[in-house]
């Protein structure tokens, strides 16, 4: 057996439209004929990717590991047509749970209401998929923080997955919503999700829809965007984590759990589990086949984008520079400082296309990017792969535990915050068993989030 | 309760559309007295419009909304709709109640109609999820002005012929156009584009049951303003950017709402947008940072915005915009409403009417103004914000 296995979990509008473009993407890469490698090497990056996400049917068409939840029936749907006449690949003919009625972007009603009374089906499926693995290293739960079933009904089933499986990795996929203009109400959900996902996750990747538009806009040069361009880029950034790696430096042989992998890396204490991806370099297709890029020049942007903390790789702001290493920063992050310096605690960087071994790294070991507690040794990783990711040459992603996210989450808790402040919305919470004293909590737990990253 | 209206759909080109069975109807109406409406023939009715809505209910694998349909200023839809409300907030109390409620117009010729509609309000203010509430002045207004552009070759031949939102072109069969048609054409309208991500697939969804999470912050206040956007369609059908653009500003013009209302001028609570057909979420997106500056938000809810996008367009359209807003732009009508009803209380005029009726009391009037006078107080409060600078919430200190 060549790859643990994932089992992904679909949750919500978002949850399940997003779940179908990674397993697209997934596959798509996986059947590339632009590998850039030689014929046994694709075979096995093949066999690799198929065995963690997908399992078998007897015609040979691929089943993704997946089990789809929505509380209506229109995504659903959608989405196992939409696998299905790919031709490629699709979703179990059973392998999903639905109602009607939907959950109305109110978390307490995903949580208090939906959560308990279909948690036997739900987990059901879950069991069924985990019983087609050989060996299952863990669980994606992809859901959005803005909605209703994604954000609570999807932790809850996250705390179940704890209480069921809990030798098996939890990795939330955490779609990260647009700053204005999706749910009024996606500042509570937000919250309430995130504090409650922080007890019982391992881990949340986070993939933030504002700069996946702006990637969409200045990189990829959509004209109109929509969603599904937006979950593209979304699937690109999992797709680049996830699709297959080398175990060690110099070997040939496919890592066997990134999961597992990436949580020993990335993630050496509970309180730190917030982590970003960025990808470089990021293109529309048809411009694809007239760029070249070099290792040292990706790289220098990469670091670069880690450091100032810039979302892709267009508007770096090459000011911000590490202080000397040896000292920690000298003053505490302050929230207002315009040339804030991104500190980590533990970073990971994945190499796939031609020449990887050849790529230099020295930058990403510099202890002046990490905090203390790490030994530099320890907080910085590399995987690599010859075979090329979605037809580029050359790419890079970076997975980081760092301060990413710290204005963010600031953001969000502040404008729930002054929300909760004039009690507005509270209502349609306390009516489905969410009282003030949970938004209190989970306003404490993310406020102790806030400072200690802010600390490092 | 009388047989006319009733029997005319009855007979009318969508008579297999209504199940007979489940029809109520009396002979003598209600004399534009809410108190006969509400009392008496709730009182007489009460069983048999439990047992109908219980046998409709039935058919529901899942329901989650009743619609209730009337005007404010007559009798049996004030009275009797407003008593229907309670019936449905006992017997279903987990069903939410979407309320569209027609205004009169000023000069409307129902002398008591202040009395039925305050008497109307209060039970709406209690008992219903969300209310929509459209005056017959407004869309009186729009179809005028749809008429004139039309007919003064403004759009010349670019205007699609039976284009306008509220023609019949979709209908079954054409029959005589009585005078409120067109008007009510455009409240169908909004109906069907309030359902229509319910209904039909899109990239964004959204449910009936999210329009009164995220428009109603608090529970008395759950009057939302409407406005529909384009109410003609244009023959260009690569519509250019700015035509779309076009659509999104006129939503928030105060000639497009259906009610006499302004809530550029006002202060919004949250806002809504609704959008069918060939708009992108970067067009929704563009159009909402472009807009924002000119409006003003609670400060509790500066980004307060929820947007849909639903794939399938209204009928002979491209496009459409549906916008909800929680505004206190609702306060001046109701103002109005209130010296209306105290023109006529203050001397007594028809009361008698009224008290008559079994079980109506002067209570019931003197609580009914007083429920509409907190309900604009609250507005009042809400709208003295406006002025204020943004209050500085101090956070949560924590302990490192």
């Amino acid at each position: 057996m060549v790859s643990m296995s994932i089992v992904t979990v679909q949750l919500g509008q978002c949850g399940n439209q997003i779940g179908f473009e990674v397993f697209n993407t997934l596959l798509n890469d996986s059947h590339s004929p632009q590998g850039l490698c030689c014929k046994r090497e694709n075979e096995l990056y093949q066999v690799s990717c198929k065995e963690r996400f997908f399992s078998e049917e007897e015609n040979g068409v691929p089943i993704a590991r997946a089990v789809l939840v929505d509380m209506e029936p229109k995504v659903i749907n959608q989405t196992l047509s939409k696998a299905a006449q790919s031709g490629r690949w699709k979703y179990g003919q059973h392998s999903y749970f639905c109602q009607k009625q939907g959950s109305g972007n109110n978390w307490a009603y995903g949580y208090s209401v939906h959560g308990p009374k279909h948690e036997e089906s739900v987990m059901n499926l879950v069991q069924k998929e985990v019983e087609k693995c050989d060996s299952l290293s863990g669980f994606f739960i992809i859901m959005s923080m803005a909605g209703g079933t994604g954000s609570g009904l999807g932790a809850f089933v996250t705390q179940s997955l704890q209480d069921q499986y809990s030798n098996s990795l939890r990795m939330n996929q955490i779609i990260w919503p647009y700053g204005t203009g999706e749910v009024i109400v996606q500042n509570y959900n937000s919250i309430l999700t995130l504090s409650h996902l922080y007890r019982s996750s391992d881990a949340l990747l986070v993939h933030e829809n504002d700069a996946a538009h702006k990637i969409c806009a200045k990189l990829m040069n959509i004209k109109q965007i929509s969603f599904s361009d937006i979950n593209q880029v979304l699937a690109h950034q999992l797709g680049s984590v996830f699709q297959p790696t080398y175990s060690t430096e110099g070997s040939f042989h496919y890592r066997r759990n990134p999961l597992g992998d990436l949580m020993e890396s990335l993630v050496p204490h509970p309180e730190f589990k917030m982590l970003g991806v960025r990808n470089i370099p990021q293109m529309s297709e048809s411009s694809l086949a007239y760029s070249t890029f070099t290792w040292t020049g990706l790289l220098k942007h990469l670091r670069q984008m880690l450091i100032s903390n810039a979302k892709m790789e267009e508007g770096i702001d090459w000011q911000v520079q590490p202080h000397f290493s040896g000292h920690p920063t000298l003053g505490k992050m302050s929230l207002n400082k315009e040339l804030h310096f991104n500190t980590s605690i533990a970073n990971l960087v994945i190499l796939r296309g031609k020449d990887v071994h050849s790529a230099d790294l020295g930058g990403f070991k510099d202890p002046a990017l990490y905090t203390s507690w790490l030994d530099p040794v320890n907080a910085f990783s590399v995987w690599k792969t010859q075979r090329a990711f979605c037809k580029y040459e050359k790419s890079a992603a970076l997975v980081s535990n760092s301060q990413f996210l710290v204005k963010p989450l600031d953001m969000i808790v502040g404008k729930a915050w002054s929300m909760f402040a004039s009690k507005a919305y509270i209502h349609q919470y306390t009516k489905f068993g969410v009282e003030e004293e949970d938004f209190l909590d989970s306003f404490t737990l993310l406020e102790q989030v806030i400072a200690s990253y802010c600390n490092l | 309760m009388e047989e006319g209206v009733v029997n005319e759909i009855l007979q009318g080109p969508l008579r297999d559309v209504f199940d007979s069975k489940q029809l109520i109807t009396d002979i003598s109406g209600s004399g534009n007295n809410w108190a006969v409406g509400h009392k008496v023939f709730g009182s007489r009715y009460q069983e048999q419009i439990v047992e109908k809505l219980r046998k409709a209910a039935e058919h529901c694998d899942c329901l989650q909304c009743f619609f209730i349909i009337h005007s404010m200023g007559g009798g049996t839809g004030s009275g009797l709709g407003t008593f229907l409300l309670k019936v449905l907030e006992d017997e279903f109390p987990e069903v939410y109640r979407f309320v569209t409620s027609i205004y009169p117009s000023s000069e409307d010729d129902v002398i008591t109609s202040p009395y039925n509609i305050i008497l109307a309000m209060k039970e709406l203010s209690e008992h219903a999820d969300c209310v929509l509430p459209i005056d017959n002045q407004s869309l009186f207004d729009i179809i005028s002005k749809i008429n004139l552009m039309v007919n003064s070759g403004k759009l010349g031949s670019v205007v699609k012929p039976n284009s306008l939102v509220t023609s019949s072109a979709g209908a079954l069969k054409k029959r005589q156009e009585k005078p409120f048609d067109a008007m009510n054409n455009i409240v169908a309208n909004l109906l069907l584009n309030l359902t229509s991500s319910a209904r039909f697939e899109g990239s964004l969804n959204m449910d009936l049951n999210e329009i009164s999470m995220n428009l109603v912050p608090f529970p008395q206040l759950h009057y939302l303003v409407s406005s529909l956007t384009p109410l003609y369609t244009l023959a260009d059908v690569h519509i250019p950017p700015r035509r779309l653009d076009q659509m999104f500003s006129d939503a928030f013009s105060k000639d497009h709402q259906l009610i006499r209302a302004d809530p550029k001028h006002s202060l919004y609570l949250a806002c809504a947008l609704m959008v069918r057909g060939n708009v992108q979420l970067s067009d929704l997106r563009r159009n909402i940072e472009r807009l924002k500056p000119s409006l003003q938000f609670v400060s509790w809810n500066q980004e307060g915005w929820k947007t849909s996008l639903c794939a399938v367009p209204p009928v002979g359209h491209s496009h459409s915009l549906l916008a909800l807003a929680n505004n206190t732009c609702v306060k001046p009508t109701f103002i109005e409403l209130r010296e209306r009803f105290m023109r006529l209380y203050k001397k007594k005029a028809h009361l008698h009417h009224y008290l008559r009726v079994e079980g109506m009391e002067e209570s019931c009037f003197t609580q009914a103004l007083s429920s509409l006078s907190t309900l604009i107080e609250e507005y009042d409060q809400l709208d003295a914000t406006k002025s204020m600078p943004m209050p500085d919430v101090p956070r949560l200190s924590i302990a490192v």
